[in-house]
This record gives C-alpha cells, sequence and structure tokens, in this order.
C-alpha cells in the first residue's frame, strides 16, 4: 500500500514538472515567434513613434525677427505640431496653408507650429516661405540629420508633441484641415 | 494489469512502449512480425493521458504529421513565390499593383492580391517558418529523450522474443562457451563494445551516430535563432546613402555618430584603354559603355560632439580609402559598399548678360550660381544687379506652373531678374537647359548660358551583420549532425544462451548490406556462420 502511494506520489511529482518544463519551453518558443513576426512587421517602418519621447534637435530658423536657432527642448511646456515636408512635396504644399489658418488660434492656446524642411537649398525654402506667407518657424535641415534622428521616410511626416515632450500622434501623409484641428486639440497643454 | 505491462517480467512500461523497456519482451505477444526497433520501443512522450491546455498544445507539435504538413506548405508557397518576380525585383516607377495586372494578367492580379509579391517577408509565411521550428524543437525533445534513455540503460539481457523478432537472426545448437568467446574477440577488434549480464552479451558500436538527426535539428534552430537576431538594431544594419562629391552625409543607422565624404568618384570603363582592345567587338555591340571599375574615394568622420542633431557636428577622422566593388570599407563592425552612382549632375552654371541685340553677344556681366547653394542676389561694380528670383532644381512645367520635381539639380532652371544700373524696374528672363525665354518679350537684356559643372554622386549600402556568426555556427553544427548521422551506423548484435541452444540477433539503423558484411567478417573461423534474413524469409 505504501509503495503504491509513494508510486502516485511520484507520478504526480513528474507530472507537475512536466507541466513546468513545457509551459516554459512553449512560452520561450512562442515569445521568440511573437518577436519575430512583430518586429518584422515594425521593420518598415523604424520612424520614433507615438509613446516616445520626441528626440531633442537643433536647427536654423529661417524666417522670424531676431531669431536663429530653434531647440525643440526650448518648447517644453507647450505642444508642439512637428511637420517635416519639402518645397517639392505636393501635399505638403497643400497642407501648408490650413497650418498657417489654425496657428495664429493655437499658438494662444499654447501650442506651437514648427515646419522642418528638408529641402537642399535656403532659397527655394524662402521663396515658398514669402509666397505662402508662413509665420510659424521654418527650420532647415540641411544635413538631413533630424530627418535621420526621427527615422522620416514619407513626406509630410507630422508629430504631434505634448507639453512633456511626448508624441502623441503621428501622422503619415497629408494632413485635412478637420484632422489638423482634432490632432491640435490633443495637444494644448492642460 | 494493463497492456503496458510486461507479461515476461512484470515490468510496468509507460503508455506507448512497445518492447518492455527491462526485459525487452515484445508488447504485442501475439504478433509474429518482425519489431519496429523505433525509439528502440521507448514511449514517445507526448503520448500521454490527462492532457492539459499545455500538454495538448505540445502534442500538437509533437507530431511528425504535424511538422511535416507544416513543411510542405513552407515548400509549396516558396515555389509559389517564385512564379512571378518579388515586389523588390520589379521596376519602381509603377505601382506594384498595376505592374502585375499589366505583366502577368489575371494570374498577376491574384498573386498580388494575395500577397505573393512579398512572400518572404509577409508575416504568415514568418508565421509558417517559426511554426516549423517550434515543430522541430518539440519533435526533437520528446523522441530524443526517450531514445538516450533507452541506449544509456540497455539490458544486455534481451528476452528470447526479442532476438526472435529481429530481422537478422540465428539459433545454434552446438557450441562451447570458447566458440563464443572467439566470436566477442572478432567483434572487440572491429571496436564494439561489449556489455555482459549472467552470460548474455550485448556488443554495440556507432551509438553516437543515432544522435545525428538531434545535432542537425539544433543546428537548424541556432540557424533560425541567428535569422531572428536579425530585427535587433544592434545586430543588424542595412541602409543606404547618396554621396555628392565634396560632400558628408551623416550614415544612416548610426544615430548621427557617423559621417562619410565622398572626396572623389571614379568610374573606369572597357574600351578607355588600350588592353582592351581586345573586347573591341563587344564593346561595339553595347548601346552603353560597360563599366569596368568604379569606386568612391571615401572618408569616413566620427562625431566626438556630444551636441543635438541638426548642429554642427565635430568631426574626427576614423579612416580613409577606396571603396570599390565588392572591397567594403570597414570601421566599427560596418562596411560601405560601393553600390550605384549617378553620373554628371549639376553643380554650378555660369552665365553672362549681353545685350539682346549685340551680334557677338559680348559678356557685360558674367556670373556662377552654386546650386547646392545659390546666392539670392549678385552685384556687379558696372551697376548692374541680378536677382536669382526662383530657382527648380528639378525644373518640370505642370498645367502651365513651373516646379521642381525633386531635390537635386538634374534639370535645373532659373527666373533671374536683371536690374538695369540706376533702375528699379527688372527685367524678367528665364532659362532651362535648351530654353531661355523673355516672357514679355520687350528685354533689351539677354543671359546666357556659358559653361557649368558637374559632378557624381556615390551610392553606398551600409552594412552591419553581427548576426552572420551565429548563423554559420548554426550551419556548422548542422552538417555535423548530417555527417554524424549519413556516415556512421548503429550496430547492435544481441547474443542470447539458452539451455541447449544459442540465439543470436543482429541490428542496425540503416545499411543493413553493411551489417551482413560485417557480420560476415567476425564470424568467419567461428561456428557462427550463418544469420537468417527474416525479412526475405516473410
Amino acid at each position: 500500500m505504501n509503495k503504491v502511494e509513494k508510486a502516485n506520489q511520484q507520478k504526480r511529482k513528474k507530472k507537475r514538472f512536466r507541466l513546468i518544463y513545457r509551459t516554459a519551453i512553449l512560452v520561450v518558443l512562442f515569445g521568440a515567434m511573437l518577436f519575430a513576426i512583430v518586429s518584422n512587421v515594425l521593420s518598415e517602418d523604424e520612424a520614433v513613434d507615438v509613446g516616445e519621447q520626441a528626440p531633442d534637435f537643433q536647427l536654423t530658423q529661417l524666417n522670424g525677427e531676431n531669431v536663429e536657432n530653434l531647440r525643440l527642448s526650448d518648447l517644453k511646456g507647450k505642444g508642439v505640431m512637428l511637420n517635416f515636408w519639402a518645397t517639392y512635396c505636393e501635399p505638403c504644399k497643400r497642407e501648408m496653408p490650413y497650418m498657417e489658418s489654425l496657428y495664429p488660434q493655437y499658438k494662444e492656446k499654447g501650442v506651437e507650429i514648427v515646419a522642418v524642411s528638408v529641402d537642399m537649398t535656403e532659397i527655394v525654402i524662402n521663396k515658398f516661405v514669402n509666397q505662402y506667407d508662413l509665420t510659424f518657424p521654418i527650420l532647415h535641415d540641411k544635413s538631413s540629420e533630424v530627418m535621420d534622428a526621427y527615422g522620416i521616410k514619407p513626406l509630410p511626416t507630422t508629430y504631434f508633441i505634448d507639453e512633456n515632450g511626448v508624441i502623441v500622434e503621428r501622422v503619415l501623409g497629408e494632413l485635412t484641415l478637420e484632422n489638423l484641428e482634432g490632432y491640435l486639440e490633443q495637444i494644448v497643454p492642460s | 494489469m494493463g497492456a503496458y505491462t510486461c507479461r515476461a517480467c512484470g515490468f510496468e512500461n509507460k503508455e506507448g512502449t512497445s518492447i518492455c523497456n527491462k526485459c525487452g519482451n515484445p508488447l504485442d505477444v501475439e504478433n509474429k512480425k518482425l519489431l519496429n526497433m523505433r525509439y528502440d520501443g521507448r514511449a514517445i512522450r507526448s503520448k500521454t493521458r490527462n492532457q492539459s491546455i499545455v500538454d495538448k498544445i505540445w502534442n500538437f507539435f509533437s507530431s511528425i504529421k504535424v511538422g511535416v504538413t507544416l513543411i510542405a506548405i513552407a515548400l509549396v508557397a516558396s515555389a509559389i513565390g517564385t512564379i512571378f518576380p518579388q515586389e523588390i525585383y520589379i521596376p519602381n516607377t509603377v505601382s506594384a499593383s498595376e505592374h502585375y495586372r499589366d505583366q502577368y494578367g489575371i494570374f498577376g492580379q491574384i498573386y498580388y492580391q494575395l500577397g505573393f509579391h512579398q512572400l518572404y517577408s509577409s508575416w504568415w509565411y514568418m508565421l509558417l517558418i517559426a511554426l516549423i521550428g517550434i515543430s522541430i524543437f518539440i519533435v526533437s525533445l520528446d523522441r530524443g529523450i526517450p531514445l538516450y534513455k533507452a541506449l544509456k540503460h540497455q539490458n544486455p539481457k534481451k528476452h528470447a522474443a526479442f532476438l526472435k523478432r529481429q530481422k537478422l537472426y540465428g539459433e545454434y545448437n552446438n557450441y562451447e562457451q570458447n566458440d563464443v568467446d572467439q566470436l566477442l574477440s572478432h567483434l572487440r577488434k572491429k571496436r564494439y563494445r561489449i556489455t555482459e549480464k549472467d552470460g548474455h552479451y550485448l556488443a554495440e558500436k556507432g551509438r553516437f551516430s543515432r544522435w545525428g538527426p538531434y545535432v542537425n535539428h539544433l543546428g537548424l534552430i541556432i540557424f533560425l535563432l541567428g535569422t531572428l537576431l536579425r530585427f535587433v538594431p544592434f545586430m543588424y544594419i542595412d541602409e543606404f546613402v547618396w554621396v555628392r562629391e565634396g560632400e558628408t552625409e551623416v550614415i544612416p543607422g548610426t544615430d548621427q555618430q557617423y559621417y562619410v565624404k565622398n572626396e572623389k568618384f571614379i568610374i573606369e570603363t572597357y574600351g578607355e584603354k588600350e588592353e582592351d582592345a581586345k573586347f573591341d567587338e563587344v564593346i561595339s555591340s553595347q548601346e552603353a559603355p560597360i563599366p569596368k571599375n568604379f569606386q568612391t574615394n571615401a572618408v569616413v568622420f566620427q562625431d566626438i560632439s556630444e551636441n543635438l542633431p541638426g548642429m554642427e557636428p565635430e568631426l574626427k577622422e576614423v579612416k580613409s580609402g577606396e571603396i570599390i566593388v565588392n572591397e567594403p570599407m570597414k570601421f566599427d563592425g560596418l562596411a560601405l559598399y560601393q553600390d550605384s552612382y549617378q553620373l554628371n549632375e549639376f553643380q554650378s552654371m555660369s552665365f553672362k548678360l549681353h545685350e539682346k541685340d549685340d551680334a557677338n553677344e559680348k559678356a557685360m556681366v558674367e556670373f556662377t550660381v552654386d546650386l547646392t547653394d545659390p546666392k539670392s542676389e549678385y552685384t556687379f561694380d558696372n551697376g548692374f544687379r541680378i536677382e536669382l528670383d526662383s530657382y527648380y532644381p528639378d525644373f518640370v512645367l505642370e498645367d502651365g506652373m513651373p516646379k521642381s520635381r525633386t531635390n537635386y539639380p538634374r534639370n535645373p532652371g532659373f527666373v533671374f531678374f536683371v536690374y538695369p544700373p540706376n533702375s528699379e524696374e527688372p527685367e524678367v528672363s528665364f532659362l532651362a537647359i535648351g530654353q531661355n525665354i523673355d516672357p514679355n518679350n520687350q528685354n533689351n537684356y539677354k543671359i546666357g548660358l556659358t559653361g557649368f559643372d558637374v559632378r557624381n554622386v556615390s551610392g553606398l549600402k551600409v552594412k552591419r551583420d553581427y548576426t552572420l556568426p551565429v548563423i554559420g555556427i548554426g550551419a556548422f553544427i548542422f552538417m555535423i549532425g548530417v555527417v554524424q548521422g549519413m556516415y556512421w551506423q548503429h550496430r547492435r548484435i544481441w547474443i542470447h544462451p539458452e539451455e541447449s541452444k544459442l540465439l543470436i540477433a543482429c541490428h542496425t539503423n540503416k545499411n543493413w548490406f553493411g551489417m551482413k558484411n560485417e557480420w560476415e567478417k567476425v564470424s568467419s573461423n567461428t561456428k557462427f556462420k550463418f544469420l537468417q534474413d527474416q525479412e526475405d524469409k516473410e
């Protein structure tokens, strides 16, 4: 009797051990599989994404008076709309007037609009800025370093950053007037 | 007594056992066929009762049928992926959906819709490969461990029924212990290891070849893990950068740590030198020159400042030299490969201003526009002032409006405002390649192109692959496993004395011809010549 009990106990022990080690192996294997598939889906786009801290940078500002350089961290405490664009990019041209029309209203609410141009030459940017009467800061990423730091692929790409410097929204492609207003509303400092 | 209790010795075997783990008596007593020696008759681990959900998942992957099915599906899918070219190989000037439809018709469209155009990076293909990996792992554990245990704790004394149901079997009536000893010494010479219990012998060699498949699977799993590591950014970089002659660019994928400068781009084509005369026939039959060599003379810098992106970096030279096709420049685990080039991109253009009616076009002023950073105004001592009102690096007319297609000066267009001395009223001139337009047709002065400078653009691939050693080790272990399992065999000979006769049985996991041959050699000059091949008998 005692022998049978002992054997049964041994059996139960074995079973528990088996359950633990099988679970552990399955968890590890499925974890690796999930990692592979998720990274593969995300690898298309290595850009800085929602929820991350927006990488700081400093660039030359082309418009505005008495300003030379603008540093992103200088705008801490404000919501920041960070727009990457170029003069040769058609959708960028279309959304610029929307940004300009909403700028005064949201500047008062504590939101700054910053547009980073990845054009090669200053002259084309200046021409564009004058043509569209843009009043928000226009920065020139001449060496494409900031573009590289953010991992920008398509133009335009727009980040909406809250007052703590955390990215709330990222938009790949063109904005419309309506959704632009919605996004700006999200980053008004509380 | 359960179905897995041995009738000969009473040992309680695990469910799924076919040969008693203790005495070797076949558990299917009624059957007289040859024994199935797979896994030495041990229970495969997945064959257990009282299944929890974990056990059920485990058992699913433990099935060879499932594994083979997965491999078959992956094979078929991989094959289909080669019917039409993958998306990365089609021209990138047209959209993929149109390309497949136009080039390959309805089948191309289906192909595209089902995602076969980017099969090898699709999530479901990866899922398939991952499931195969899991299956291989679990199958190996479930079969490898019982087999290892079975072979480690072999009982030399097997039940007579075990021997009688082996493929090679013989019975001998008149023999002496001497004859057995002679046979054993022959076996030792052939490097058999001999174990004994109660006068029963087991001679065995080449057991390690049984681990071949498992070593092989281990290598395969390391290989798959190596490919997984590609997704770790530190381990794997595959980027691309265009660098213009004289320019310094940040190297992508390095967090703005490294920069590369293109000092000079050199291209040589066949036919330039006399030694190429032997190729004249081929060269003249080609429409474009054939490149012989192209290379970038480059300098790599490191930014040693802590500056933010966008601020002037503090560059320290790391390495300089030539980047030639297949001869990359290597530094800090990174390699820069010469990949492609664009020749003769405009760098600057020179103009002169002359009176429109002057037949000799005598220059009144001359100036040069640097296309990488054009000035917006050019003033001259003689009172002329020229404003560059608009600049289009890659000029194109769209709906009557001038615009630039790209960032690069491939087809520059200019709108100049010419202010003659003491005049505030400009004359407008538009210039582009092959175009010189006076929009109002009232200009007194004309701007003419006098010359231009071009430079080449070098395309460099940025590569880092720390996963290669892992993949290499995986592949090496894989090959060891293949060799181990292929070139050796696990051979066993059981010698079983009974009261008046001696039973001998042989088993090998493969190459029965070799086994028979070996038996003939070890049994020469002994009494035990003849072994019956019981498969032939059947």
